[in-house]
């Protein structure tokens, strides 16, 4: 004969099973009702924390071979060089959009952007965004002048740019614009006025 | 070996370092150090260097690459007969069926016969085709050109120089005053040696020159300064080495035809004529420096150099699946000299068939030929009408004294190629030809001393098989042409 303390363990014990059978039970209705969010490795806002600030792209259009300035709002960084990241990140990710004037290739990125007193900058630009870039001189001259333009304008003494690719140099962006030279600040200055007009 | 591992320990930590373990731990080092720079020695030594085939013709002289194959030497043959005449072919199978002009050839893969006109022609080793690229052995030249072009070929196998119909240029030379002794050679035709010195002697290199040995490949002066002069020829070209005890210096006669070997202090320049400014470095000690000659107007060949932009294993923007840029520019340019030379421009196109040649190449080619105006070609899909460029010039260059920075060697010119553009962009407005001025980052317009230009074609609509009507391209080409036309005589003042 079973002792009646064995026979009430074994009634509590298959209480507390099937409580929990109840309950992995409910759980699994709760998750599987729960949307997933769809997987998307590109980033949707810029990574910085700061106050909103309204800077100027110089923002390229293919349809009339132009670059506007356009003003926009974007968190930047108290750092100079973090500052000048940022405005070109913002710069890629409106070139990135499908309805973009001036479409870039999936991926292109900016890895970083380095100030070098006295007066140099340095883009260093994905290799995506080489690889993926459309070739002909005035589309990626437009490309060029859209970057140095934007950081220029927007970080007082830089007098000239070294764009590098993947952290080294290239001889050419798609085939024509010219990475392997210093731009002189003051050149591309008169180029973006020369390309504001359209003419 | 207990003994010896034991032994070798104890010497490694506590013995002077001049024990037999040291030793052989440095010199483990030592070799794996060394090791990297053995390997690099025996790349470098065991680098084979490129092969070139020379075409001189009336229609262009050009150089093409040889191609390796089997230990022999081959060559494609659409890019030997694309310069010459109206060529094209296609693969069926495994044959290989070539026209040019009213000529057919027949090839067939793998085989060492051909078939001209119906009529069999060796070719010494097989026909090899990559890529719809059909490669022929290179000694087959000789026997299979004058059946297909119809005409006398004459080719100097070992040195790589093929010479089709009477082009020859040769050369006399003879010694003019013997105090100080001056070597003048007189040239058929007109010529453009690259010019290099070293104790004891004086190369002159001819590569886009016919140029062909004399009766004796050794001349003889009778002079104890220059005693003598040797012609050879290797990968090419043509070298004509001046032998000398002293340091001489060479200049240029009117129109290229004299060359002046004189020494290279206290010597009058030239012979005959005013001389030119392409004066090369005498191979001496700063005692010996020559003084700088008078300003004086320029030799040049061609008045016009026009570059078909891209080629060979750089197709350019690619236009369509099956059109590229490459092709486009080569169509251009071609047109682009017809329309200069009807206007009695002489014209030079850099790159008259599919073959590589870097910026700098085509800046040297500019720059040694002093020509007047350089004109780069271009083709796009994107945007519409023209696009005229000059050079945005990069940040300083580092000019030193008289010597030029390499990278903004274009300054001095850059207002005249803005003008230039500016009459290009004129006469396309005339046309009606949607047209932009612009600067650009774009070599070589930066590297070139003269005026340059750029010119990207673009469809005006959204057809981009535009771009291969010849119509068409005669009528941009037309209007490149009238502007430098109508600025020959600024562009030809230039320095």
């Amino acid at each position: 004969m079973i002792p009646r303390h064995l026979m009430i363990a074994m009634a509590v014990l298959l209480l507390a099973a099937l409580g929990l059978t109840l309950y992995a039970l409910h759980m699994r209705k709760t998750v599987e009702a729960t949307p997933v969010a769809a997987t998307d490795t590109r980033p949707l806002a810029p990574p910085v924390a700061g106050p909103t600030e309204r800077v100027v792209l110089y923002v390229a259009h293919d349809d009339d071979g132009t670059l506007r300035p356009e003003s926009a709002l974007i968190p930047m960084p108290s750092g100079r060089q973090q500052r000048a990241e940022e405005l070109l990140r913002a710069l890629v990710s409106l070139y990135l959009d499908r309805s973009s004037p001036h479409v870039l290739g999936a991926s292109s990125d900016v890895r970083s952007v380095f100030l070098v007193d006295p007066g140099v900058a340095v883009i260093d630009l994905n290799a995506a965004f080489a690889d993926t870039h459309r070739s002909g001189v005035l589309i990626e001259e437009l490309t060029v002048a859209s970057f140095i333009e934007t950081v220029a304008s927007n970080t007082p003494g830089v007098l000239k740019v070294k764009i590098l690719v993947d952290g080294k140099e290239r001889e050419t962006l798609a085939g024509h614009a010219d990475l392997s030279q210093f731009y002189d600040v003051a050149a591309v200055n008169q180029l973006a006025t020369q390309l504001q007009s359209g003419q | 070996m207990p003994w010896i591992e034991g032994r070798h320990r104890t010497e490694t930590r506590d013995a002077p370092p001049t024990g037999p373990g040291i030793r052989f731990s440095q010199s483990r080092k030592l070799t794996w150090a060394a090791l990297p720079l053995v390997l690099v020695s025996v790349l470098l030594l065991s680098a084979v260097p490129e092969k070139h085939l020379s075409v001189y013709s009336l229609a262009a002289n050009y150089s093409l690459l040889l191609t390796q194959r089997e230990g022999r030497d081959y060559v494609g043959l659409l890019e030997v007969l694309e310069p010459l005449g109206k060529v094209s072919a296609k693969t069926e199978r495994s044959r290989w069926r070539l026209r040019y002009n009213r000529t057919e050839a027949d090839f067939e893969i793998g085989k060492a016969r051909a078939r001209v006109q119906g009529r069999d022609a060796e070719l010494g080793a097989k026909f090899i085709l990559e890529n719809d690229r059909g490669l022929i052995p290179v000694s087959s030249l000789s026997s299979l050109l004058p059946r297909i072009l119809g005409g006398p070929v004459t080719f100097h196998e070992e040195s790589g120089r093929l010479f089709i119909g009477s082009v020859a240029t040769h050369f006399t030379a003879s010694l003019a005053g013997e105090n100080p002794p001056r070597l003048v050679f007189n040239f058929t035709a007109p010529v453009n040696p690259s010019i290099s010195t070293e104790p004891g002697n004086l190369r002159m290199t001819f590569s886009h020159e016919p140029l062909v040995a004399p009766a004796s490949s050794t001349l003889t002066f009778g002079s104890k300064q220059i005693p003598s002069a040797n012609y050879s020829e290797s990968n090419g070209a043509a070298v004509i080495t001046v032998n000398s005890t002293i340091p001489v210096m060479a200049s240029f006669g009117p129109e290229g035809r004299t060359v002046t070997i004189s020494p290279a202090s206290g010597a009058p320049q030239t012979a005959s004529g005013p001389p030119s400014a392409n004066v090369p470095p005498a191979a001496s000690t700063a005692q010996s420096q020559p003084s700088a000659p008078p300003p004086t107007p320029i030799a040049r060949r061609y008045f016009a150099i026009v570059d078909a932009s891209h080629g060979g294993d750089d197709p350019g923007e690619a236009l369509s699946s099956t059109l590229f840029e490459k092709d486009i520019t080569v169509a251009l340019a071609r047109s682009l000299r017809q329309e200069l030379e009807s206007r009695g421009i002489t014209t030079l196109v850099l790159r008259d068939s599919d073959a590589n040649l870097s910026v700098d190449q085509r800046a040297v080619f500019a720059n040694a030929d002093h020509s007047a105006i350089y004109v780069a070609l271009h083709a796009s899909s994107s945007g519409r009408g023209v696009r005229v460029y000059t050079a945005l010039i990069p940040y300083n260059g580092d000019d030193r004294g008289p010597f030029r920075s390499w990278n903004t060697a274009q300054r001095s010119s850059v207002s005249l190629s803005r003008t230039t553009a500016s009459a290009v962009a004129s006469e396309m407005q005339k046309r009606q030809i949607p047209v932009r001025n612009l600067a650009a980052p774009l070599r070589p317009l930066n590297n070139v001393i003269g005026a340059a230009i750029a010119v990207e074609v673009a469809p005006q609509g959204e057809d981009v098989n535009q771009l291969t009507a010849p119509d068409f391209q005669q009528l941009i080409t037309s209007a490149v042409a009238t502007a430098i036309a109508a600025n020959r005589d600024q562009l030809g003042a230039a320095p």
